[in-house]
């Protein structure tokens, strides 16, 4: 099996290419995941609703440490004779759980719970006690619409369904829902506050090559779910979070929008494909995550819009790598963002202008130039 | 034994090279590099692996895969395969960990040290005196998923109550394994071994728990060996054995995988022993900067886990801000545009500088990278502290002066840079990485710089451990590249101010004296391999050896680069106008003859 798999890549050109998928008909499986496990509340086969809580667990409180031995002025050994209640034992805040009375009655120490919960553990060695808090209840809903497919016990269930599905590049905050609204009317626009009313409100509105940070205040203030475009200024990226992000870890911004930007920092163009994807299916409900990792396990931001306008098919890998005629999109400068046609891929190791010896692709401009660029700066978008 | 394979898997790139066997001994022959493939849509490392001992196929054209049962041929079989193949491996954010100690600045310390010499990013260090209240240690170790988890505290005989404390605080908080839900966390315990059996039943069931020998037996001892060997085991046992197509990437070697910076390590301190000098090294990858240093024989690394050039570049920007960036840059600069250029490359990090400009920028960056991992290196690079020493009154009155600055790296004791690392080794001119290692260290008095030719630093460190003799043969022959000797007063004039005189007595007789002011750069051929003696003299304000001395007798090395004199002061300051800011970095750039000619008129300088 990993002899044929091998194989298969020998046909392939080994440069490999990351993509980002634009696609109008696929079926997509997402796996809903507790964090620890619990009970799953759907069976296979069900069909769900996107806010449908499909599993549950409990996650234990925070514990909290108290230096009983300390307070009851005793030796660690000795704290459980002082203990009013037993490990496991609830307890209030405030509550006093152990006590020490000595020469008749004048020497009087307490041992009070810092919290409301219970009692965990107590050391005879180092004298502690650990009150834990009452457990967080966690839900994890559906995300999309659609049929469960497969259960992890106790874990939860993979939910599928028929989509359109766009990959982002880069975007801050976790899943959100809304229909979509494209407020400007071409890809290279620049979306600015005065696109956005009291309309869009709950909804996840496309904008073209960049964001104002004028836009991004007013999407707030009116209280978009979600945000599509071309690009961000990192500064305007700054102002939304109030941080600067370092490595590129998102999902949990706390900001009450969803922003995904489909080709990078600065003002760029979405690309036709995206932009007129995204025309398509206007008025559709998606269903969107800015979660982006791009270390360890990459994650893409993503838009879902689940319709059962097209034949659907099974998602394929499409990266089977470069080759002439394939289309591809530049990813650094100085062609940043343009879409090209792979001309030719020569084998050997060429001179770029930085000196540095690179393997390349001759590329096509939409203009019709031909000129030559990393393998490493060019990714191919499947459509 | 003919032909040894080695892979290093790193976050960005997986990088084979093929070293052979001739009549005159081994030699690294070839390289195949390819993305690594750990993360999705791959999740299968192997793939990074085969796709770069592809590369080494097609251009030697031996057959080294196994195309029927997968893997490389090993041993070699009627010409085909090698007769070793082994990786080491950084990927998915490499081993993570964290460390809890008693007290913060005595085994909490050691215990740091010991896992980042182990090649570990130590995610956190938890110590009953690091300040934070138990209820914030907690909620941190919670939210924290390491690969594996070190415990020291307490002197063999020592603190028990006290270290308790520490392992119940871990024990309430019970943190989650990276790499999956399903398997027992490991932890090595290296404290008062006394208390080895309360850990055994603090923690059944919850950890897979190691004994170790104590990390501080006593105070003046720190034993971090054990401690070293335990992490390597676990490394393999547990983390490994969980990453994506790891199972299957140790099939297919020959020993046990290595973490990438402990066999970068390994390489700094052969270079340490092969000079007979103190020597500092950095390993600047794509996600961390590892430094390393070897100072009087003591072995110390450090690493800086969201310093890097491609997925943590914008954490470098973060860190150092983009002033500090835009300062090495010789042209003006958008810094709006220039932030957004290394946002990009954050969110597409394996692509590489098409224009000048970008490559500047990434230099710049680099710089500041380098800058940021020695300052953090010398917070660990540190006496052992708990000791208490006995003291000369002139000590105690050196040491109220030293207050805050208790690290032991001195840069006019250390005569030996050496870097590697992507940018490093991959730099279009050498004289970039020079010039990049010489203004992000800034060494003092005379040091000797190197590099590693095509990044295999890892890989002949990982080698080192079962086969030394060829492991040496190879680094002396083709990893080390000599980039030249830089010669740089400490001190600092007035600009233009008279600043050095050195009389040079080059190979072949000829005698070279040049007079410096202060400020300038001037570069002086000396090939690799040649000798020249040199007799500097420094003036009042400047020092050129220990003790301040102001002449030095010494002979000196050539390079790729050659003989860098550096009369910019110590510490090296920029000039605060702009123009002139640029004006000088731009004469810098040009006496060393740093970028091509062309390259210039193109970055609009």
């Amino acid at each position: 099996m990993v002899a044929e798999k091998d194989l298969e890549r020998e046909e392939e050109t080994h440069a490999y290419t990351p993509s980002l998928e634009i696609k109008k008909a696929i079926t997509v499986r997402r796996v809903r995941r507790l964090p620890i496990k619990g009970d799953v509340l759907v069976d296979l086969g069900d069909i769900v609703e996107y806010r449908e809580v499909i599993a549950k667990t409990k996650i234990p409180g925070d514990p909290y440490t108290v230096r009983a031995s300390y307070l009851l002025k005793c030796e660690a050994d000795e704290v459980p004779r002082y203990m009013l209640k037993k490990v496991g034992d609830p307890v209030e805040k405030d509550e006093i759980f152990a006590k020490y009375v000595g020469f008749f009655g004048l020497i009087k120490n307490f041992v009070r719970s810092p919290i409301d919960g219970h009692i965990e553990s107590l050391s005879t060695v180092s004298g502690r006690a650990i009150i834990r808090e009452k457990p967080i209840p966690i839900d994890v809903d559906a995300y999309i619409p659609g049929k469960v497919v497969d259960i992890m016990p106790r874990e939860g269930a993979v939910i599928e369904t028929n989509v359109a599905f766009i990959q982002g590049i880069f975007g801050v905050a976790g899943e959100a829902h809304g229909e979509i609204a494209i407020i400007v009317d071409a890809p290279g626009d620049i979306l600015t506050a005065d696109h956005i009313t009291t309309d869009h409100k709950g909804k996840v509105i496309v904008g073209g090559s960049i964001a104002t940070g004028e836009a991004l205040k007013k999407a707030l203030e009116v209280g978009v779910n979600g945000m599509i475009v071309g690009g961000i200024k990192n500064a305007d990226l700054r102002s939304l979070i109030g941080y600067d992000i370092g490595v590129a870890i998102t999902g949990y911004e706390d900001i009450g929008l969803t922003l995904i930007c489909t080709e990078g920092f600065g003002k760029i163009n979405m690309s036709n494909q995206t932009f007129n994807l995204l025309k398509i299916f206007e008025g559709f409900m998606a269903h969107i995550n800015g979660a982006t990792q791009i270390r360890a396990g990459v994650l893409r931001p993503e838009i879902i819009i689940p319709h059962d306008q097209f034949e659907p098919k099974f998602s394929e890998d499409l990266s089977t790598g470069m080759r002439p005629g394939t289309t591809m999109r530049v990813i650094r400068a100085p062609y940043f963002g343009r879409l090209v046609r792979v001309v030719s891929l020569p084998p050997e190791l060429q001179k770029i202008k930085t000196e540095s010896y690179v393997r390349v692709v001759e590329v096509e401009l939409e203009d019709g130039r031909r000129v030559v660029v990393p393998r490493a700066n060019v990714e191919i978008i499947e459509y | 034994m003919k032909l040894i394979l080695i892979t290093d898997v790193g976050s960005t790139t997986t990088k084979a090279r093929l070293f052979q066997k001739f009549d005159e001994g081994w030699r690294y022959t070839i390289s195949g590099e390819a993305p690594t493939t750990v993360e999705s849509p791959n999740e299968d490392v192997t793939m990074g692996v085969y796709n770069s001992v592809r590369e080494v196929e097609e251009i030697t054209g031996l057959t080294l895969l196994n195309r029927v049962s997968g893997g490389i041929i090993v041993p070699r079989k009627a010409g085909d395969g090698v007769d070793l193949y082994c990786t080491t491996s950084s990927a998915g954010g490499g081993l993570q960990m964290l460390c809890l100690g008693l007290v913060k600045e005595i085994t909490a310390e050691s215990a740091n040290r010991a896992a980042l010499g182990a090649g570990a990013i130590v995610m956190d260090t938890i110590a009953l005196d690091d300040g934070r209240e138990d209820y914030e240690k907690i909620k941190i170790i919670r939210g924290l998923r390491p690969d594996m988890m070190l415990m020291a505290g307490g002197t063999d005989g020592g603190a028990r109550g006290l270290v308790l404390e520490i392992a119940e605080l871990l024990k309430a908080a019970d943190p989650i394994p990276r790499l999956g839900i399903d398997y027992s966390l490991p932890l090595v315990y290296a404290g008062n071994k006394e208390l080895r059996p309360h850990i055994e039943d603090l923690y059944e069931k919850q950890f897979a728990v190691m004994m170790v020998e104590n990390i501080r037996p006593v105070l003046d001892v720190e034993n971090s060996e054990p401690a070293r060997r335990a992490i390597h085991e676990l490394f393999m046992e547990h983390v490994m054995s969980h990453a994506p197509g790891y199972l299957k990437l140790m099939k297919w070697t020959g020993i046990d995988i290595m973490p990438t910076p402990a066999g970068e390590g390994l390489a700094i301190q052969l270079i340490a022993d092969r000079y007979n000098a103190n020597a500092l090294g950095v390993g600047l990858g794509g996600a961390t900067t590892n430094v390393y240093s070897v100072v009087d024989g003591r072995f110390v690394r450090s690493v800086s886990a969201n310093l890097g050039m491609s997925y943590s570049i914008c954490n470098v920007l973060k860190e150092t801000g983009i002033e500090n960036i835009c300062k090495w840059l010789p042209f003006v600069v958008d810094k709006d545009v220039c932030e957004d250029s290394l946002r990009n490359k954050m969110i597409r990090p394996t692509t590489i500088p098409h224009t000048i400009q970008e490559l500047l920028i990434e230099h710049s960056v680099a710089r500041e990278a380098l800058r940021l991992g020695l300052a953090h290196h010398k917070t660990l690079a540190t006496r052992l502290k708990g000791v208490s020493r006995a003291k000369t009154i002139d000590e105690r009155f050196e040491q109220l002066g030293k207050s805050l600055q208790e690290t032991y790296i001195d840069m006019m004791n250390i005569k030996v840079i050496a870097g590697t690392g992507g940018l490093l080794s991959h730099a279009p001119r050498r004289e970039q990485s020079l010039l990049i290692l010489t203004d992000a260290f800034q060494p003092e008095g005379v040091t000797n710089i190197i590099q590693d030719s095509v990044f295999m630093m890892p890989h002949l460190g990982l080698l080192s451990t079962i086969y030394p003799d060829i492991a040496w043969q190879i680094f002396e022959k083709d990893c080390i590249v000599s980039l030249g000797t830089v010669i740089a007063p400490s001190g600092e004039l007035d600009e233009g101010q008279e600043a050095l005189n050195i009389k040079l007595e080059m190979p072949e007789g000829e005698i070279i004296e040049k007079g410096l002011g202060f400020g300038e750069i001037l570069r002086l051929p000396l090939a690799e391999g040649m000798e020249a003696k040199a007799t500097i003299k420094v003036h009042r304000g400047l020092a050129i050896d220990v003790d301040d001395a102001r002449t030095l007798e010494t002979t000196i090395t050539g390079g790729v680069v050659g003989i860098v004199i550096d009369t910019r002061g110590r510490p090296l300051r920029l000039p605060e106008d702009e123009e002139k800011r640029r004006e000088k970095l731009l004469t810098w750039f040009k006496a060393l003859g740093l970028y091509p000619k062309e390259a210039y008129e193109e970055a609009v300088l």
